[in-house]
């Protein structure tokens, strides 16, 4: 691939919650253009390490960039200023707001005091259009009344309405059936090959080789692989999940590429 | 970002549809009935069942006479019940509204009767006095994050003392300023109520005309225009309805004294019910109003101000219980102990729940707030004719409120098991 500047550059990130050290000088890379799956046990750091990315977290050491140029993310709103998006496991939807008020909310178009219903509804009903989503048939029905492949759909429509560079997904096919499942993977993949950075946190290893491109392994803290798809088979990727390491792949510290020149 | 590679092989929801036909949202609507959401179509129904047994039972509740009644009997009522409804809509309580109003009426006798002041300049100071409980009741529960529960009973005792203070331990004040009498007192003349009556449904007309014009234009989902017109009819009928009864001489000696015209206070509560809808369903902040209630993390995630958000719910419930107590004072003539305690709280409440808001929050309308005030009306009035006792309304008018949110609480569960909620 011939655009190697990453979109996310983490070095030697540290994070501790008072004595518990969670993340050990983590290096992790983001590419423009595709999936990076973050995959690791329970308690392995994952959502912490998006926590520090979206801002929740400040991170205690190490260097951030975004799209090369070293940056500070403070708050969720510096990351938002960047294009960065997350969508949360839990969606943070309002079952009682239809899905245009929902993809709109906290950012509504007004006219003068007035909320701009119309154009709110034709943005919604475009950026729906451009992500190819025929699940959805009235955007103005409650997202209560939605299945969970298209609640699933509409807060990543949410996350790709702002001009957004990286979305971050946090495990979205963890409460989905088969086909709803393959729908929403579906749509990942169209959101990397348009354009934009996708981390795709997952329990779900047929769900990462389905869609990613590269994988990212946590293990108590420390990234211990970073690789792409191709190149490691699933067993492999369930050994450094579980222990750390594996034979066959080349760990972080024998000069692992994290620097996207891997691709 | 750029979308523009996507594919996009199959129908999406830009493309323009054939307009939904009648049957189509015929169908459309029964299904949300279905799901459990029923808006205020209960309380209506009530409502005219309310209306046939009591007009069945006593000859004189379908009278021009009693029908005024009904109005200057529920007003406070209503008006406290719409306040009420931006708290509930944030999912909190007030039970200190009624006090409240009771308190602010009793600045403004204090202010327009002891010391004489103007009503252009007593009003607003009960009005700010609303502004500023409101803001200490909502400070304390969304910044210090006491439950509001508690918040609005302590407030509920504590106003009551405050009121007694003000009015030095349980004199009357009477208040015999003319603006603040005429509220409930006086009545328009009979062609100034057809008059509002004609700018209200031309008002709506408009408004759900233009806006059905434009989203039509712009090849959005629209419901088809019988819909509308239906709509535009009923509220045409309705009002057109209520202001020739009112304007019918109901004076018993009409040679003596004439007394016909719809009661100022209509037109003031129908200015409020479109001020807040307006501010619920067109702004922004209305918007987030509802999606605190509805999911209150997410709205944080989404940037809201959600703290802001609820002591604002509490500001304007509030401000608006000051305005229900101007209301009582007009009626009462005065200002004494019992004004805006006692069941009034109570009966704000069950005319919102009743009405087809939720007590968990993110659902609710402000016309819920005044088709469950007239409910909460009807049964005041239609048990008082018949002559049942005080206690028997009491138990009566708590049972119903019983019954509209066993009723909200089936819905919510209801909704959640077809997933409509």
């Amino acid at each position: 691939m011939e655009n190697t500047t990453p979109l996310l550059e983490l070095t030697g990130v540290d994070k501790s919650f008072g004595p518990v050290h969670v993340l050990r000088q983590v290096d992790f890379t983001a590419l423009p253009g595709q999936v990076t799956a973050l995959v690791g046990d329970n308690g392995a750091g994952k959502s912490t390490l998006v926590k520090c990315v979206s801002g929740i977290h400040p991170i205690d050491a190490g260097q951030v960039k975004f799209a090369g140029e070293p940056v500070r993310i403070q708050t969720p709103k510096d990351a938002a200023a960047l294009g960065i998006e997350v969508v949360y496991q839990d969606l943070a939807l309002c079952d009682n707001l239809d899905i245009v008020a929902n993809m709109f909310l906290g950012r509504e178009r007004v006219r003068g005091v007035v909320l701009d219903e119309a154009t709110m509804e034709e943005l919604a009903a475009q950026t729906l259009a451009g992500l190819s989503v025929r699940t959805v048939t009235s955007l103005r029905q409650h997202v209560a009344s939605l299945s969970g492949g298209q609640r699933q759909t509409v807060a990543i429509a949410k996350a790709v309405l702002w001009d957004s560079r990286l979305v971050i997904l946090d495990e979205p096919t963890a409460a989905l059936g088969v086909a709803q499942t393959a729908q929403v993977l579906e749509l990942v993949r169209r959101l990397a090959d348009s354009g934009l950075g996708v981390i795709m946190i997952s329990h779900n290893l047929n769900d990462v080789f389905a869609v990613a491109d590269r994988i990212a392994v946590l293990y108590l803290g420390r990234m211990v692989a970073q690789v792409p798809a191709s190149e490691v088979t699933q067993s492999q990727v369930v050994e450094l999940i579980t222990a750390g390491r594996t034979d066959g792949v080349r760990s972080p510290d024998d000069a692992l590429p994290v620097n996207g020149d891997l691709s | 970002m750029s979308l523009a590679t996507a594919p996009a092989e199959s129908p999406s929801p830009t493309d323009r549809r054939p307009p939904v036909t009648l049957t189509e949202y015929a169908r459309g609507y029964l299904a949300r009935l279905a799901g459990g959401d029923m808006g205020s179509l209960p309380a209506v129904l009530g409502l005219v069942v309310l209306c046939a047994v009591f007009t069945i039972l006593h000859d004189r509740f379908l009278t021009a006479g009693n029908f005024a009644n009904l109005f200057l009997q529920g007003a406070q009522v209503t008006v406290i019940a719409m306040g009420l409804v931006f708290v509930l809509l944030v999912g909190e309580i007030d039970l200190s509204a009624g006090v409240t109003s009771g308190v602010c009426g009793a600045v403004l006798a204090v202010l327009l009767t002891w010391q004489d002041w103007p009503a252009l300049f007593a009003v607003p100071v009960a009005l700010v006095t609303g502004v500023v409980i409101g803001t200490v009741l909502g400070t304390l529960v969304a910044k210090v994050g006491i439950p509001s529960f508690v918040v609005t009973l302590a407030a509920f005792l504590a106003f009551q003392g405050v009121l007694l203070m003000i009015i030095r331990g349980g004199e009357q004040i009477p208040v015999n300023n003319e603006v603040i009498l005429a509220l409930l007192n006086e009545t328009l003349p009979p062609w100034l109520g057809w008059a509002f009556a004609f700018v209200c449904v031309a008002g709506f007309a408009a408004v759900a005309l233009v806006g059905h014009y434009n989203r039509s234009r712009r090849g959005l989902i629209v419901p088809p225009l019988e819909v509308v017109l239906l709509r535009i009819g009923v509220l045409a009928v309705v009002l057109g309805g209520a202001v020739f009864v009112l304007n019918l001489e109901r004076s018993r000696n009409p040679a003596l004294i004439s007394l016909k015209g719809v009661p100022v206070v209509v037109p003031v509560i129908a200015a409020l019910l479109v001020i807040g809808t307006f501010l619920l369903d067109r702004t922004q902040f209305g918007r987030h109003l509802y999606a605190v209630g509805g999911n209150r993390e997410a709205a944080r995630r989404a940037g809201i101000d959600v703290v802001r958000v609820r002591v604002l719910a509490f500001v304007i419930c509030s401000s608006t219980a000051a305005l229900a107590g101007i209301l009582v004072v007009s009626r009462d003539n005065s200002v004494h102990a019992e004004s805006g305690g006692s069941n009034v709280l109570l009966l704000a409440v069950g005319a919102a729940v009743i009405g087809g808001t939720s007590l968990f929050g993110g659902k609710g309308r402000l016309v819920n707030a005044v088709i469950g005030g007239a409910v909460v009306a009807v049964i005041d009035n239609g048990m008082g004719l018949l002559g049942f006792s005080a206690g028997t309304k009491y138990v009566v008018t708590g049972l119903v409120l019983l019954l509209a949110a066993g009723v909200d609480a089936l819905t919510r569960r209801r909704a959640v098991a077809t997933g409509t909620r």
